[in-house]
């Protein structure tokens, strides 16, 4: 049995409590009457994780037969899956979208069926390589799907591919992948990072398009999702479950959804969910070890010894059939892992940003994805209200250096240089620059040719922080590049320690101050 | 290595330029007027010399030693004027005049050897007139342009570098173009910006700026848009909406100004312009090297602007440029004053303008003893 997580008052025993802070780390003293929310330890992971998929794939949930009895010959089968954005890190062979489809497509085989298609549902992400697709799926579903081209990238550019299924009771279009819509069968498969993923949203954000998207990825979306880490009280989800529900009318959907557990670092890393208190001197020396070396090596090798790394993530459960039963048991399997609860909010909330999000896997974590990863993600991994009270201070660390990549975010470059120049303000930002970014010409033609993410992603990405933003009354980086904290509006601190003498002039004298201990992830269960 | 090479300004401290007295210069003839320069601005161009990065280009049409500066507001027994300061044919007395000057292209003038006078191509580069960075000197009734006795030293000094920036605006065949690009927000740069938003008239105004002050002066003076020089590719590109070629923007803007005349501007205007279209000279580019094969590919068209005269309007440029200056206040871009006798503190300010929140640094003679 793991140990839950807990949230400690820091006293003067209390050692340094670890920051994850990009491609490092850094151990930070505390204030005592600080408070430090841990996570829970990794929960039991399934002792047969392929035996627990057929028992899922033969029991479905909801109002759903056995899969096997969904399938026969001569029909059109659709594999669709999560892209490579989870888990994070990506996890050890073999992950869990290889194990399920593999089943699955024994299962097809089974019963006859030949026109089978695999799509990976990143929607506006970048495509993946194919050592991307390899990693994830395996050699031989790779082999035998891809070189036949049967083993697609959703393209929400290809417009002769896509179908409008019609529009909600609410105006939104469901514009959605064709093939995927024309089958006789749609099997998502999921990869349940946080709550925000799985049911409706794995196909409404997966396999539609831009226009699909606006209707839920926008400013006020954002603002009125609290959080959007909790789908009941998301506007966001709102939005995804209308249409997601048109589309099961038009569509039949299998849907397959597996949960993992937080063992999220591999052994030389496992200093990072432990306890800095419990501590063996192993891990202390493994923790001088990594972080003296990563000191000597330049950004660009540390961060490709980080992205080398595999997690040891494993299956906590998986169920399958109708979608939104199946997600039902998906949130509460997400939740035995991640709530956490805590009393009360902080005048200042600290996090440690690391060196990963969901949009840049074997990529930089330039300062827009920054700003989300903060912002967006760790501020909400609450549910009831945020840790921060309104008008507190959110302080982060991380290099937030001024780099981008050229190939992945070609868009985030061009927002970053000249919206954020003009403006900070989300709805501003939305009105004049959003449709000019996602209709470029050049921005299409590099996420349907190269590994672009799309041109409108970069706005997603201010928009995923508007609700902190508006809640928030200061945001400071501490160990980040002066010019591009400024560029986002935030300020630069050198230290922890001047980070929180700024805050004061925000918050007052001695402020309550709560530390996210993330990731492993978490989510505040605050009341 | 020259004296500027490593440090703008330097030259003000080790190489030729010393404060001196002087006799003051002859009245070379009939016509002449004796002057008392009252501001006298740092041009790019006077740096430039100072630091000994000037092209060799000069040596026949310079004549040592000169007083510099040619930006100036003076008295004069005609009241208050602002100097042209182009040494054409007919302050040297050539008569009849080349058929530039004849034509009112007194900028083109190739007699700049000639005539009455040493070498020199404009005051402030020839031995016998002074320059503009003295309590006297001499210039032609041809070259003096009343001052109104509303307008400010202040804005009258800003004259000569606002007829550049007029005439450069003229120089492109373009009427209303959808986007220009202006490459620079020195005092060259801003003034162009606003001469461009008055006689070009375009459609989207884009300009580079490298520091805070000079791009809030940009879009102050008429540019809709302002990025730093290294974002100019990626901006000109998404404004256009056109592909990327390599590191060149594929289709681009209708005209470039390019106001630093550096090789990083020049290539990045050859680079960013449209295929058939133009690119200005505006800065004074000297020896550089560019990889020209984008010009001869697309069909650039390269075109020079120095200084004025007549333009196609039949107007003269430095009425043109009184018009700008007060219509656009660019008095606004004198950012300090300096006595002559803290040249060497002048010249440093002057050449880290940019970087200290500075446009246009100028001498003040107001209150030199020897007026």
């Amino acid at each position: 049995m793991s140990r839950p997580g807990f949230v400690l008052e820091v006293d003067r025993s209390t050692p340094p409590i670890l920051f994850h802070q990009g491609e490092g780390f850094r151990l930070e003293k505390l204030p005592a009457g600080s408070r430090v929310v841990y996570p829970a330890e990794p929960v039991a992971p399934l002792a047969d994780p392929d035996g627990a998929i057929r028992q899922a794939l033969l029991h479905p949930v909801g109002d759903s037969q056995p899969l096997p009895s969904l399938l026969h010959a001569g029909m059109r089968l659709t594999i669709a899956m999560d892209n490579q954005a989870v888990p994070l890190p990506p996890m050890a062979r073999p992950d869990n979208r290889q194990r399920v489809v593999e089943i699955v497509l024994d299962m097809a085989a089974a019963a006859g069926v030949d026109d089978v298609e695999l799509i990976i549902a990143h929607g506006l992400h970048r495509r993946q390589t194919e050592a991307e697709l390899r990693h994830m799926l395996g050699d031989r579903i790779y082999d035998a799907f891809a070189p036949h081209g049967m083993l697609t990238q959703h393209d929400a550019e290809d417009h002769d591919n896509l179908i409008l299924v019609g529009r909600t009771d609410q105006g939104e279009h469901v514009e959605i992948n064709k093939r995927a819509v024309t089958s006789d069968l749609l099997i998502y498969v999921n990869v349940n990072l946080v709550a925000m993923d799985g049911g409706h949203k794995s196909t409404m954000t997966g396999l539609t398009s831009y226009r699909g998207l606006k209707h839920h990825h926008n400013v006020t979306g954002m603002q009125h999702s609290r959080s959007f880490m909790d789908p009941p009280n998301s506007e966001l989800h709102n939005s995804v479950w209308r249409q997601g529900r048109l589309l099961a009318s038009a569509v039949k959907i299998f849907q397959i959804e597996t949960t993992i557990n937080t063992d999220t670092f591999p052994s030389q890393f496992s200093f990072l969910q432990k306890r800095e208190w419990e501590w063996s001197p192993r891990d202390r020396a493994s923790y001088l070890a990594v972080s003296k070396s990563l000191e000597r090596v330049p950004p660009r090798m540390a961060r490709s010894i980080f992205h080398g790394m595999k997690s040891p993530q494993k299956m906590t459960s998986v169920q399958a059939g109708e979608v939104e039963a199946v997600h039902q048991l998906t949130l509460e399997n997400v939740h035995r892992q991640h709530l956490v609860p805590v009393h009360g909010q902080a005048d200042v909330l600290t996090m440690g940003l690391p060196y990963v999000g969901p949009y840049n896997v074997n990529s930089i974590l330039n300062p827009l994805l920054v700003m989300c990863l903060g912002l967006g993600y760790f501020f909400n991994l609450y549910r009831g209200k945020p840790l921060v009270r309104e008008g507190g201070v959110v302080i982060m660390s991380h290099p937030t250096r001024w780099e981008f990549h050229p190939v992945h975010h070609p868009s985030y470059i061009d927002f970053f240089e000249q919206v954020l120049a003009e403006t900070t303000d989300p709805l501003e930002i939305e009105k004049k620059f959003e449709e000019d970014f996602a209709t470029d010409p050049w921005y299409i033609h590099l996420y349907r040719n190269s590994y672009a993410y799309h041109g409108v992603h970069a706005f997603y990405m201010w928009y995923w922080g508007a609700h902190a933003l508006q809640h928030v009354g200061q945001v400071i980086i501490v160990g980040g590049e002066p010019r591009a904290v400024r560029r986002m509006g935030f300020k630069p601190a050198s230290t922890l320690r001047d980070a929180l003498e700024m805050a004061e002039d925000v918050v007052g004298r001695d402020p309550s101050i709560t530390h996210m201990h993330n990731p492993p992830i978490f989510i505040s269960d605050v009341t | 290595m020259v004296a500027g090479g490593l440090v703008p300004g330097l030259g003000a401290r080790v190489g030729p330029l010393r404060l001196a007295d002087i006799d003051e210069p002859d009245l070379p003839g009939p016509g002449w007027h004796r002057i008392r320069p009252r501001l006298a601005g740092i041009c790019g161009s006077d740096l430039t010399t100072i630091d000994g990065k000037s092209s060799r280009y000069f040596e026949p049409i310079v004549s040592f030693p000169f007083v510099p500066g040619h930006e100036i507001v003076a008295d004069s027994d005609l009241g208050r004027v602002v100097v042209e300061p182009v040494l054409n044919c007919i302050p040297r007395g050539i008569d009849p005049s080349c058929s530039f000057c004849a034509a009112g292209l007194t900028g083109s003038c190739q007699n700049l050897a000639l005539g009455q006078l040493e070498p020199g191509l404009q005051i402030g580069s020839c031995a016998d007139t002074g320059g503009g960075w003295s309590t006297a000197m001499v210039a032609h009734e041809s070259q003096l342009h009343a001052v109104p006795d509303d307008m400010s030293d202040e804005a009258a000094v800003m004259v000569e570098p606002a007829a550049c920036a007029v005439h450069a605006a003229r120089r492109p065949e373009a009427d209303q173009p959808s986007t220009v690009v202006v490459l620079g927000a020195g005092t060259v740069g801003l003034c162009t910006i606003a001469a461009i938003r008055r006689h070009l008239r375009p459609g989207t105004l884009l300009a580079s700026a490298k520091h805070p002050e000079q791009r809030k002066l940009a879009l102050q003076l008429g540019a809709d848009v302002v990025v730093e020089p290294d974002g100019i590719r990626r901006a000109v590109r998404r404004l256009s909406r056109s592909p990327m070629v390599g590191t060149g923007v594929g289709e681009g803007a209708e005209v470039v100004f390019d106001c630093v005349g550096s090789e990083t501007s020049i290539d990045d205007a050859l680079n960013i312009v449209r295929p058939r279209e133009q690119v200005v000279l505006v800065g004074m580019a000297g020896r550089t090297s560019v990889d020209m094969t984008v010009l001869w590919h697309k069909e650039i068209r390269l075109v020079g602007a120095y200084t004025y005269g007549v333009e196609t309007t039949g107007d003269r440029t430095f009425d043109m440029a009184f018009d700008l200056v007060r219509d656009a206040d660019l008095s606004r871009l004198v950012s300090a004053t300096y006595t002559l006798d803290r040249y060497r503190e002048a010249i440093d300010h002057a050449a880290n303008a940019g970087a200290r929140g500075a446009v246009k640094v100028v001498f003040d003679l107001r209150g030199e003893r020897y007026r």
